[in-house]
């Protein structure tokens, strides 16, 4: 899931300086789960943005609700006409619900994102999430033992470790696990160390081509018509 | 040929040294440095963009060397440039008449004094290699036919000390399928831990040149424990830094004692005095090289 973290409280209020009717949208999916953008914490944010403006005098109001998805046009097109009411919405979905929902709505409204998207990871232990994934689009975990050598190694490097590990931990903190030690240990274990010896060529950076588009084969036709169509007008 | 071939070839034992481009455009001290290295250093390696703290660049103190007489070692970083602009400069090279190659991962960025830049990490080390005997075969990576194709000696490094060895001794192991004639090591302080190490990758058919620091003292000695992966100063050598009035000459006398412990079991020594460039002469002399 994609994991991000509240901005901090100075910064959102700052941003909503010029802003008299305020609405915290919340996210139910991955930043609900990573506890920074669902339900509760926009009630949390709510509350502690109504203290502040009460404090100051502002006269500015806040309000919140939280739809399941801020990247999906269906959950956002539910809320669409209420959303219209506010003079900016602080979205705290993650990057890519904030631009959804603005792309949504077009202009008529001004999206604020009161998180910071960081990365895709996973519940280590309730409360930790860690990075696991950086969307390279040409996944090599077959050859790794499962362990990511994009992601885990901080340099991101295909044939090995840099000289710049310590007992198994990374140059770049020593409190973080090398990536090339925790590939080496894991394909010790499934006795399968071989796989070290083979030359990696360089990685195709090319394989995503951001900002990318993917279109499932059932709705290619689909969307072959759509363009056709645009050709025509 | 490079002197550094050359001797390779023969067979020689190889001393190398190295420099660090000056941060600002003020290259006297540096090119100075060279100047106290005396005849014996067959050539000497230049950092590039060393320790991610930005300077003069590599290729550039290459070619000032060079106008001076001595035989550079041109170190290449994977941190600061892609694919395209790696495979440049390794032509840019060339055109100048560096024939020395050294091919590294790089510090990375977040350590050096520009933390918050973009580290690029495009092509690792072996895949640099790779690149380099690319080109010299007439083709980037792309498969590009070249008009003109470089001519380099490339070389790589280890560090003996990290565990596990054997992910250490993997990658060397590419490195030189990819290229590399020659590896330099991090800096050794244990020659019996260095022994066993050789033992090791005694297969490889490449020399392999130990790094040697010159301990300049007691807290340098304790930082590079804590901080330098791979580096591991015994507690005996800080005793007797701590011991000594002079601690250059202390520094000389311990670099000389390992050398003259690990010469019959490499091919040569990578000096690096780490600013102590006038030491360098009498390491060599009391090391009986």
């Amino acid at each position: 899931m994609i994991i991000a973290k509240l901005k901090p409280f100075d910064e959102i209020k700052e941003m909503l300086e010029d802003y008299r009717k305020i609405l915290v949208l919340g996210c139910g999916s991955c930043v609900a789960v990573c506890m920074a953008g669902g339900e509760k914490e926009a009630g949390l944010l709510t509350t502690q943005l109504q203290m502040a403006f009460e404090l100051d005098k502002s006269g500015k109001t806040v309000e919140t609700i939280t739809i399941l998805r801020q990247c999906d046009r269906e959950y956002i097109e539910e809320v669409k006409e209420k959303l219209g009411q506010y003079d900016a919405i602080l979205s705290i979905a993650c990057g890519v619900g904030v631009q959804f929902t603005a792309e949504v709505l077009d202009g008529t409204k001004i999206l604020l994102p009161g998180l910071n998207t960081t990365f895709l990871g996973a519940t280590a232990e309730p409360g930790t999430w860690v990075e696991r994934c950086l969307a390279c689009g040409d996944c090599v975990l077959d050859e790794t033992g499962g362990v990511c050598p994009v992601t885990m190694c901080s340099k991101s490097l295909m044939n090995g470790p840099c000289g710049g590990h310590e007992e198994g931990k990374c140059e770049v903190e020593r409190t973080r696990d090398c990536g090339w030690v925790l590939i080496y240990e894991r394909l010790k274990k499934l006795n399968k160390l071989d796989l070290l010896k083979t030359f990696k060529g360089p990685k195709n950076y090319g394989a995503v081509k951001r900002p990318d588009k993917i279109i499932h084969e059932a709705y290619q036709p689909v969307a072959v018509e759509k363009e056709e169509a645009k050709d025509k007008k | 040929m490079s002197k550094l071939s050359e001797a390779i070839k023969n067979k020689e034992f190889v001393i190398t040294s190295e420099v660090g481009p000056p941060k600002g455009t003020n290259m006297k001290e540096c090119l100075e440095e060279a100047k106290h290295f005396g005849d014996k250093v067959m050539a000497i390696n230049v950092t590039d963009i060393q320790s991610a703290v930005m300077r003069i660049g590599s290729l550039a103190t290459c070619i000032k060397l060079k106008e001076l007489g001595y035989e550079p070692i041109m170190q290449m970083v994977c941190r600061d440039r892609n694919r395209l602009s790696l495979q440049s400069e390794l032509l840019n090279a060339d055109i100048f008449g560096i024939e020395n190659m050294l091919c590294l991962t790089g510090d990375h960025q977040t350590l050096g004094d520009h933390p918050e830049c973009k580290g690029v990490f495009d092509l690792d080390s072996v895949q640099l290699l790779a690149a380099a005997k690319g080109l010299m075969a007439g083709q980037d990576l792309a498969g590009g036919k070249l008009d003109g194709s470089p001519n380099f000696l490339l070389g790589g490094v280890v560090s003996p000390g990290l565990e596990p060895v054997e992910l250490q001794i993997m990658k060397m192991e590419k490195k030189i399928q990819a290229g590399a004639k020659f590896i330099q090591t991090q800096s050794i302080f244990e020659p019996e831990k260095f022994r066993q190490f050789m033992e090791k990758v005694k297969h490889i058919n490449v020399p392999i040149f130990a790094g040697i620091i010159i301990l300049k003292s007691v807290g340098m000695a304790r930082f590079m424990n804590k901080n330098v992966a791979g580096v591991s100063v015994p507690e005996e050598m800080i005793k007797e830094m701590k011991a000594t009035k002079d601690k250059k000459a202390t520094g000389v006398a311990i670099a000389a004692r390992i050398i003259r412990e690990i010469k019959p079991y490499c091919q040569g020594v990578h000096i690096m005095p780490l600013g102590w460039a006038d030491t360098v002469p009498e390491i060599i002399k009391q090391a009986e090289l």
